[in-house]
């Protein structure tokens, strides 16, 4: 757990709270989490995005989470400044860097993992985050807008390197930070 | 040697004579007349005094940075939350069309929810700043200092060994004493003698049962207390709720069947007084439930009406939506808080994790129930409020008055899903971002 602690940048006090907050989830008690787990958050429920969060906890295929999952996906959201607080400066790439932080994005989006956000999943998210309230050709042109502007290599899909380019002004740090006490 | 068992067995029947006699003078006697002898009071303080000590004596064995660092935690959340709306956060270069980077703010918001959220926490117990000295609440901290660890193991030998088989014993009695006394008074003719007698037993019973569990309740206010043809109102930790008030005043109840021991009692209750029970599946039939409410409320000799709006046990630490059928009916509000303190034992109630009898196991084994009510003025619903306000501005006086939040979340998620409204109402909110300026698709980013 040291090592690993080091490089989720969490303290030891963070880690006990963040561990009862994983048993209080596990209504099956038997040390791992379940979609229904997270679903039973009210205040995820009713995220339009809920699921795709829910799903950015799992790896491919698993239907169940244990704490180290758990905690590796929040510490995606570990504010960048505390970065600059490590010692391990020539390890990994922390999970909490720029780059990281922005593949997470990507990753909801990218259900396939081709490394690629296509038309039909671009439209898929729009349709998650607007529900019944625009209509498909409305939202189909939203699509093929953004695409239109952030395609750079003419193959109508969205690349990392092109969302990267996108959101290069946007401040990810101050968007996809929570602020862990201790 | 004949002397010597002729004196022996003289000393025995002395004290199978002075026991009954200690037990109708500490416990019985004062709980028919109502009056507090202080002995659970002398208690309470002597347990606080050894909390103190075990606060004291953990802070000096575990580094006191760590210590403090897990109490700021429990006592402040994990995370820090920034309350800005979507309308803030969203706003930026785009004017008012969609962007990639839209999803940051729904990430953020869901994992926010995930490390912390209000809702779930309060359906399970509230979580100590400090070690209560029971091993169900302890993280390590018995193996601090042996003489931490002493006083632990001498708390469980009182505890388990001393008042539990004392607590089981009066609360056998307390239940035989109520079912063969309602059975008596229910014999009666119906008339003011059968009333005054009915009441006296549910009131006897209630402090007997406080007893059982060395309660040491606070009543504040007591000018307040509510009246006959009204409605009580207060916020609902456990089924001790009713035992509390019904120790204070007579009240006729409204709730839900229950099977086992807790039916029985009802049973038992029901054979005296005038008392409303229901079916869970029943109780969402509210046309069904405010007519019984109102009939009753109509008849001003009836007992005052006790009901419990937040409809399910909350930890309470918090104050959840009040359902608003028992406020649309109109007459008088008097609204109850009702505080506990958790250091001396957890009286949440679980259902979906305890049964009754574990519950009752617990509760038997904890240090005592120590707990404030604050009996508030009464209220009415005013001309041009509606009742849901009513119902709000009811919840944020009793939350108020006993220390708790006010969520405007419902109870009742504690067993069922949210609805999915309120996520179309998060849908609508980012369309209206989305839309903002004009028709959508119209380009004009740059």
């Amino acid at each position: 757990m040291g090592s690993r602690a080091s490089t989720l940048l969490l303290s030891h006090s963070q880690i006990t709270r963040l561990y009862s907050r994983f048993t209080s989830l596990d209504k099956g008690e038997n040390g791992t989490l379940s979609r229904e787990d997270f679903q039973r958050i009210p205040e995820l429920a009713i995220n339009p995005l809920g699921d795709r969060i829910i799903n950015a906890f799992f790896s491919e295929g698993e239907d169940q989470v244990n704490f180290r999952g758990f905690m590796r996906t929040l510490a995606h959201f570990r504010p960048i400044e505390d970065n600059e607080k490590s010692k391990d400066q020539n390890g990994p790439e922390p999970l909490n860097s720029r780059s990281n932080k922005l593949h997470f994005a990507f990753r909801l989006y990218d259900l396939d993992k081709d490394d690629k956000i296509s038309r039909d999943e671009l439209l898929q998210v729009l349709r998650m985050m607007v529900g019944v309230n625009i209509s498909d050709e409305q939202l189909g042109s939203i699509a093929d807008r953004t695409i239109q502007e952030a395609d750079q290599d003419g193959d109508s899909a969205i690349s990392f390197a092109e969302f990267v380019k996108v959101l290069e002004k946007v401040d990810v740090e101050q968007k996809m930070s929570i602020r862990f006490l201790h | 040697m004949e002397k010597h068992r002729g004196g022996s067995s003289l000393v025995e029947g002395k004290i199978l004579l002075v026991l009954p006699i200690l037990f109708l003078v500490l416990v019985l006697l004062p709980s028919m007349l109502r009056v507090s002898l202080g002995i659970s009071h002398i208690y309470v303080k002597i347990v606080i005094k050894t909390f103190e000590w075990a606060t004291l004596q953990i802070e000096k064995g575990v580094k006191k940075q760590k210590a403090l660092a897990l109490e700021n935690l429990i006592s402040n959340g994990i995370i820090q939350r920034e309350e800005t709306s979507m309308e803030e956060e969203m706003a930026g270069q785009r004017q008012g069309c969609f962007s990639l980077a839209d999803v940051l703010y729904f990430s953020k918001k869901g994992l926010e929810a995930v490390a912390d959220d209000e809702v779930t926490r309060r359906f399970s117990s509230e979580e100590l700043v400090s070690w209560n000295l029971l091993s169900r609440t302890n993280v390590n901290f018995h193996q601090v200092s042996w003489q931490l660890t002493f006083v632990w193991i001498s708390g469980i030998l009182i505890r388990y060994c001393l008042l539990l088989p004392l607590r089981i014993g009066l609360s056998s009695f307390s239940i035989l004493f109520l079912v063969s006394a309602t059975t008596l008074v229910g014999q009666f003719p119906n008339g003011r003698v059968k009333c005054w007698l009915s009441n006296q037993v549910q009131m006897t019973c209630a402090a007997l049962g406080v007893r059982c569990l060395s309660g040491a309740v606070h009543f504040h206010n007591r000018e307040n207390r509510p009246q006959k043809g009204g409605i009580c109102v207060a916020n609902h930790t456990s089924p001790l709720d009713v035992l509390i008030l019904a120790s204070d005043g007579c009240y006729s109840l409204v709730g839900q069947v229950h099977g086992g021991l807790l039916g029985l009692i009802q049973k038992s209750c029901m054979k005296t007084a005038q008392h409303v029970l229901f079916e869970r599946s029943e109780m969402k039939d509210r046309h069904l439930v405010r007519k019984k409410i109102r009939e009753h409320i109509a008849d001003k000799t009836k007992l005052p009406i006790l009901i419990f709006p937040e409809g399910t046990c909350i930890n309470n630490t918090s104050v959840m939506m009040f359902k608003k059928g028992s406020f649309e009916v109109g007459g008088t509000i008097h609204p109850v808080a009702i505080k506990y303190d958790p250091r001396f034992g957890d009286p949440f109630w679980n259902s979906m994790k305890y049964s009754t009898m574990t519950y009752a196991f617990k509760l038997l084994t904890s240090w005592a129930i120590v707990c404030n009510v604050w009996y508030l003025p009464p209220m009415v619903k005013e001309e041009e409020e509606d009742a849901v306000h009513f119902a709000d501005r009811v919840k944020a006086v009793i939350a108020a008055q006993g220390g708790m939040s006010v969520l405007p979340w419902d109870g009742g998620l504690k067993r069922k899903k949210v609805k999915e409204s309120f996520k179309e109402e998060q849908q609508k909110k980012y369309c209206r971002i989305v839309v903002e300026n004009g028709a959508v698709g119209n380009g004009n980013v740059h």
